[in-house]
């Protein structure tokens, strides 16, 4: 009984996640539970699984889960298709985003935002996020690294999901953005937000933590070889790795 | 028109008329039936069968409201039906009717297409046919486009059209045909030559569409002659299903700084079988070309050709194919072909032909659409060519005729 209520407080439930990508098992029994309206985030080396991890709770076909369970909003998505857990309210910022000719960043601001007569609102939207001249261009096409993370961050403002993935949304940015991004990224985590009253949650990876100074997170993660072998406060544990390395944190699970 | 060009005409036509053409299945012509080819007549085309307006509505053709609209020429198998130009400065009329005002109206007369190309400009030419005029008078421009429409209607009948468009120097031009017809499953082919000439300084638009059926033939033959800083701009549409089509327009950018710019978009569906190219000849110092093709089959045999050729200097060309396969069977075969004969040209070609990318469609679904809504929108793109130069109602036009046959892809 008290598991089945701590499911019901839980946005995401990730038990045992074990996941294949091309055969090859890439996540071994991963574990993590989000509250409603709270923010982790994930640290770790180059190859540890964390994209991975966000593409398996998206859905994207390739990330094969062997074993284990999603359980979102306390429904088992673990075999639901991307656009029903982009509908149930699971969105993702894509690090590098295809080009699709002849569709605009409109169209898909328009897509996210999934109403008619959206104009007002996909105007204030991308003012917000500085993407107004951007708004009649195919999209990514020609973006600079900013710029795909503003043009990301502004179709998940308008899909407005209520868990939001975020796989290094600081990396490649340069100083004059990460303040804006970082002010984007909180008003889509934070309850300032033209669409909705609630808090949602996060999801976010980032390797310099620069991210940490805009978003209240207070749930840290290091992964490392496919697996979460280390749970603290963020900025604590961001300043072990900046000391110590990621060698510490495995001496974290070998006690 | 002096006899003598006439009969060398007929002459030429005469030996032509068992000439294969370079491209295409070979029609047998003795298969159809030649409706007569009578005198103009000028009806009011509001009373037209709400049927057959509806037909033409589909191709860009307005009838009952044509306050946007400059001029309209509407031909039914091989009469012409009605003519009517509201501006000073714009002439329509039928090409027979020219040919008895202007003593120097051989001048324009096979001059840019060969009368014996092939058996079906030669059948143009044996049967008199009749089309379109269309002309600007000197520095005229048309604030509103000219429609005409050329309408086939009789079972099993072989339309043989021939028009005429003179855009004189520093003229503008805007023009919308539609081609479709009444038919349904019959048979029926469609032969339409027409003539360009676009003289110094001036600009015509000339947007197509065909909506024909699954049993038409249809063979256009089109050349156009640009002079010095004169501009062409051709968009072709073809999405509807259709026996066999066959095109491949040329032209030769004969002036300094001539343009011409071809962009098509075709769809093939099951049982269509689609020829379309386009032949520019860089022959003026510095002219330019782009020819865009943007090919779709849902099933059917697309042949989609582009060729550009160099033969003055400080001349530039930019040749773009692309092609997406829907479904399980139908082909695309691009063959974009370059040729330069002397140094300091620049041609160039892109050419891709595919299925949809899945990476793509995981994208938009990311965003919540469903697999079929994230294919409609990422398809609505890749016909989404943004025309420079096109004027915005004619855009409009383009964009209404795109969306509305889309309607039939899903
Ligand atoms: N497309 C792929 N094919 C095979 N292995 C992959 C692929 N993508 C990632 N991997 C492997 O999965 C592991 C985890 O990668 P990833 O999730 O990208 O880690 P991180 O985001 O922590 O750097 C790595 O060993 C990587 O080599
Ligand atoms: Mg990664």
């Amino acid at each position: 009984m008290d598991s089945e209520k701590a499911d019901k407080e839980m946005l995401l439930d990730i038990k045992d996640l074990v996941v294949s990508v091309d055969n090859k098992e890439i996540l071994h029994k991963v574990s993590l539970s989000i509250p409603y309206g709270e923010t982790q985030v994930i640290f770790g080396p180059n190859g540890g699984g964390k994209t991975t991890l966000l593409m398996t709770i998206m859905g994207f076909p390739r990330y094969q889960v062997a074993s284990g369970k999603i359980i979102f909003k306390g429904k088992d998505v673990t075999v639901m298709s991307v656009d029903e857990r982009a509908r149930l309210g699971i969105g993702i910022m894509f690090q590098r985003p295809p080009v699709v000719r002849g569709v605009k960043t409109r169209d898909m601001v328009a897509a996210c935002l999934k109403k008619d007569n959206g104009e007002e609102l996909i105007a204030e939207l991308a003012g917000k996020a500085n993407m107004t001249d951007f708004l009649s261009r195919d999209i990514n096409h020609g973006f600079s690294g900013g710029e795909i993370k503003r043009s990301e961050l502004l179709q998940l403002s308008a899909q407005s999901p209520n868990l939001v993935l975020l796989d290094e949304p600081e990396s490649g940015v340069d100083l004059e953005n990460i303040s804006l991004i970082g002010s984007l990224i909180n008003s889509l985590l934070g309850k300032v937000h033209p669409i909705r009253e609630r808090t949602n949650s996060g999801l976010v990876i980032t390797h310099t933590g620069h991210i940490l100074n805009y978003i209240n997170a207070r749930t840290g993660y290091v992964m490392f070889e496919g697996k979460i072998i280390c749970e603290g406060e963020p900025l604590d544990m961001l300043n072990t790795i900046k000391e110590k390395g990621y060698r510490e944190c495995v001496k974290c699970l070998r006690k | 028109m002096p006899e003598k060009i006439n009969s060398s005409n007929l002459e030429k036509a005469r030996a032509a008329v068992n000439k294969r053409a370079a491209l295409g299945a070979d029609i047998d012509l003795n298969n159809y039936n030649s409706p007569a080819h009578e005198k103009p007549v000028n009806t009011d085309p509001s009373e037209l069968s709400a049927k057959d307006k509806e037909k033409m509505l589909a191709t860009g053709v307005i009838l009952d409201d044509p306050s946007q609209r400059m001029g309209t020429f509407i031909q039914i198998d091989n009469t012409p039906v009605h003519y009517s130009a509201k501006q000073d400065g714009v002439e329509v009329m039928a090409v027979s009717q020219a040919k008895e005002k202007y003593d120097w109206f051989g001048d324009y007369w096979w001059k840019a297409v060969s009368v014996d190309a092939d058996k079906y400009t030669a059948h143009v030419e044996l049967n008199e046919s009749n089309g379109y005029f269309i002309r600007t008078l000197p520095g005229a421009k048309t604030t509103f486009p000219i429609q005409a429409c050329l309408y086939l209607n009789k079972v099993g009948a072989i339309q043989d059209v021939h028009n005429i468009i003179i855009a004189e120097e520093g003229s503008e031009l805007h023009i919308i045909t539609g081609c479709t017809t009444s038919l349904h499953n019959e048979p029926g082919l469609h032969i339409g030559v027409s003539e360009f000439y676009i003289k110094k300084g001036a600009k015509v638009t000339f947007t197509m569409i065909h909506n024909w059926e699954p049993a038409v033939g249809v063979r256009p033959r089109t050349g156009v002659i640009i002079e010095d800083n004169g501009l062409l701009l051709n968009n072709y549409v073809a999405m509807k299903p259709v026996g066999s089509l066959q095109l491949n327009p040329s032209a030769y950018c004969n002036g300094e700084n001539a343009t011409a710019r071809f962009n098509s978009v075709l769809v093939a569906p099951s049982g269509s079988s689609m020829d379309v190219g386009s032949k520019v000849f860089l022959n003026g110092k510095g002219s330019k070309t782009e020819i865009i093709a943007r090919t779709i089959t849902t099933g059917g045999e697309i042949i989609s050709r582009g060729y550009m050729e160099g033969n003055a200097s400080d001349v530039k060309g930019h040749l773009e194919c692309r092609g997406l396969i829907l479904g399980d069977s139908g082909s695309i075969h691009a063959i974009p072909e370059l040729k330069g004969n002397l140094a300091g040209i620049d041609l160039s070609h892109e050419a891709a032909v595919g299925k949809i990318a899945e990476e793509e469609v995981e994208y938009l679904m990311s965003r919540g659409l469903d697999r079929d809504e994230a294919t409609s929108t990422i398809v609505r793109g890749f016909l989404n060519v943004d025309i420079e130069g096109l004027p915005p109602l004619l855009n409009d036009e383009l964009q209404k005729a795109i969306k509305d046959s889309e309607e039939d892809m899903f």
